[in-house]
């Protein structure tokens, strides 16, 4: 906890402490809505205030603020049609926001892993190409790269020959020769078992160690969460909550559900919210604010 | 030995060869061949407004083929319609009314199926300028595109999130893609334009591992269908375009089962 204190910068912790996680606070508080004027955070990476989005009469984003800082792993969870990839879209400036603004610290350069990566058989290309593309790689940084995120036996294959899990190493290389300062990644591990999350968790926590940069993880798993996280969001077009994940790795229970290895990547997030959410997604207060989970109905793994 | 006419059609058809096929393997990377399509057919409103107006037809093609290829690509941005549907239903009717448009236009008759399936011993010197230099200004715009074309086949989102301009770079390739369509018209006609661009580009990625390489062979495997196209059509005595298309159709055909034996194994 001291560690992850260290940190966050104690000016902007004082500036908006009500929506960021308190040192012994395991859960997460309900955020104040209508949104106050936060003042943006000089220190994040990305600061984004007040976002709405709204397509065809339903709102899409709801008054979300997010900060992001430098070498600051944030899982961003919620069930399916919760607004995350449209709030990963307007963090990455694709898509407008209807209301509210997003700073870029003015170094801010994103290494992004998009959501599906299903490349079409119709476009011959090697891995080492594709990494090329666009860039004026050397050799020696590909090399690097690519064997940090042990795919180096990848090099010369077509990108259609890579299983699913090598393709997504190898679009993670592609955003990690830009280098980054923040590492965008939406649903990394869907339709991955927990041995393969934990893996992946693994490899991300250690690409941050050694390189220092913010991750930003998009995740539709209300409950299980990467153990590094510094912070988890949960949203459902709101957000919802936010606090950090309880470690499983001392549980005998999750042990043994998990596998001891992937226990100590892993973690289990508590949500406490003061409303629930119909299946309209419309939101009432809740009778005990520690009770329903908003998404229980998506977030089943697939 | 070679008549003067059979040697425009040469001419004509390999330099399109060329041109078509860096066009023909973007359009099979980003699954435009519908879109082509629809561009292509409406260009037969652009002959009858060539006719009307008296201009170049070739111009009046261009200008409604890029007029539609940017409507096309402004429709693309809403969300409501897949796009695929609408080309469905715009490209039956760009046909359509560009068949009434050419039938009302006062003045001589107008042949046609020249317009539908091109007439390309019907060559003229002047034509040959037309594919030429629009073909070298497409090139070269191509050639410089290249890199963010690419980056936008392999997967739009990225080369969005990584700054390359999605609406401006396909702006500009829709652009070519209407004036090769454009001028293409003559030599294998609107209905036969995208098989052109497509099918020698289907026949070469089976074979190719690198998307330059596939740009080459597509590009070798239209001017082999153009030459023996055109001397099965003077032996034969069949039209010059559909031969051509055949030709290139019957290499597709053998390189797509060759691969599929292959993925077999």
């Amino acid at each position: 906890m001291a560690e992850r204190e260290g940190r966050k910068s104690p000016g902007a912790e004082g500036a908006h402490g009500h929506s960021q996680v308190q040192g012994d606070d395991l859960s997460c508080r309900p955020v104040a809505r209508p949104k106050s004027n936060i003042p943006f955070d000089p220190k994040s990476l990305i600061s984004a205030r007040g976002l709405g989005i709204s397509r065809n009469g339903r709102d899409l984003l709801i008054d979300v603020d997010l900060d992001i800082r430098e070498g600051e792993i944030v899982t961003l969870i919620g069930p399916n049609g919760a607004g995350k990839t449209t709030l990963v879209r307007v963090l990455l400036g694709l898509e407008k926001p209807d209301r509210g603004e997003v700073h870029r610290r003015k170094d801010l350069r994103i290494g992004y892993v998009p959501q599906r990566f299903d490349v079409d058989s119709v476009i011959p290309l090697t891995v080492e190409r594709f990494l090329r593309i666009g860039g004026n790689e050397t050799h020696e940084r590909i090399t690097t790269i690519l064997s940090g995120v042990d795919a180096s036996y990848t090099r010369d294959q077509q990108l259609t020959e890579l299983s699913g899990g090598e393709l997504q190493r190898v679009v993670l290389a592609r955003a990690l020769l830009r280098a980054p300062n923040l590492l965008v990644l939406d649903e990394p591990v869907q339709g991955v078992d927990y041995t393969g999350e934990a893996e992946l968790y693994n490899l991300i926590g250690r690409l941050r160690d050694n390189h220092g940069f913010g991750v930003l993880l998009v995740s539709h798993d209300l409950h299980i969460v990467m153990a590094k996280s510094d912070r988890v969001i949960c949203l459902n077009r709101h957000v919802c909550c936010s606090g950090v994940p309880d470690t499983v790795a001392q549980h005998p229970a999750y042990v043994r559900l998990f596998g001891a290895q992937a226990a100590r990547a892993l973690a289990v997030y508590r949500h406490h919210h003061d409303h629930s959410h119909d299946i309209a997604g419309h939101t009432h207060p809740a009778q005990d604010s520690a009770g329903e989970d908003p998404g229980a109905q998506g977030g089943s793994r697939a | 030995m070679l008549e003067p006419f059979m040697v425009r059609a040469l001419v004509a058809g390999l330099g399109l060869a060329i041109v078509a096929a860096p066009l023909g393997c973007f359009v099979v990377w980003q699954r435009m061949a519908y879109f082509g399509e629809t561009v292509a057919q409406a260009g037969l409103i652009g002959v009858a407004l060539g006719l009307a107006l008296q201009m170049n037809l070739t111009l009046g093609v261009m200008l409604i083929a890029i007029l539609i290829a940017c409507l096309l690509l402004w429709f693309s941005r809403q969300k409501a319609v897949a796009l695929d549907s609408i080309l469905g239903l715009l490209h039956h009717a760009a046909l359509a009314a560009g068949v009434i448009a050419v039938s009302m236009i006062g003045g001589p008759p107008v042949d046609l199926m020249g317009f539908l399936f091109g007439d390309v011993f019907a060559i003229a010197r002047e034509d040959i300028v037309w594919i030429f230099a629009g073909g070298a200004v497409v090139l070269a715009v191509v050639a410089w595109l290249w890199q963010p074309l690419l980056r936008l086949a392999i997967h739009e989102e990225l080369a969005a999130a990584e700054g390359v301009d999605r609406d401006r770079v396909l702006a500009v390739f829709t652009i070519l893609l209407a004036v090769v369509i454009a001028v293409a018209m003559k030599i294998v006609g609107i209905l036969l334009v995208m098989a052109f661009l497509v099918v020698p580009a289907v026949a070469a990625r089976p074979l190719a591992g690198t998307p330059e390489r596939m740009v080459v062979l597509t590009a070798l495997i239209a001017v082999g269908s153009v030459i023996s196209g055109l001397w099965l059509s003077a032996t034969l005595d069949s039209p010059g375009g559909p031969s051509i298309v055949i030709v290139m159709s019957i290499v597709a055909g053998i390189s797509l089962t060759r691969a599929a034996l292959k993925g077999r194994q």
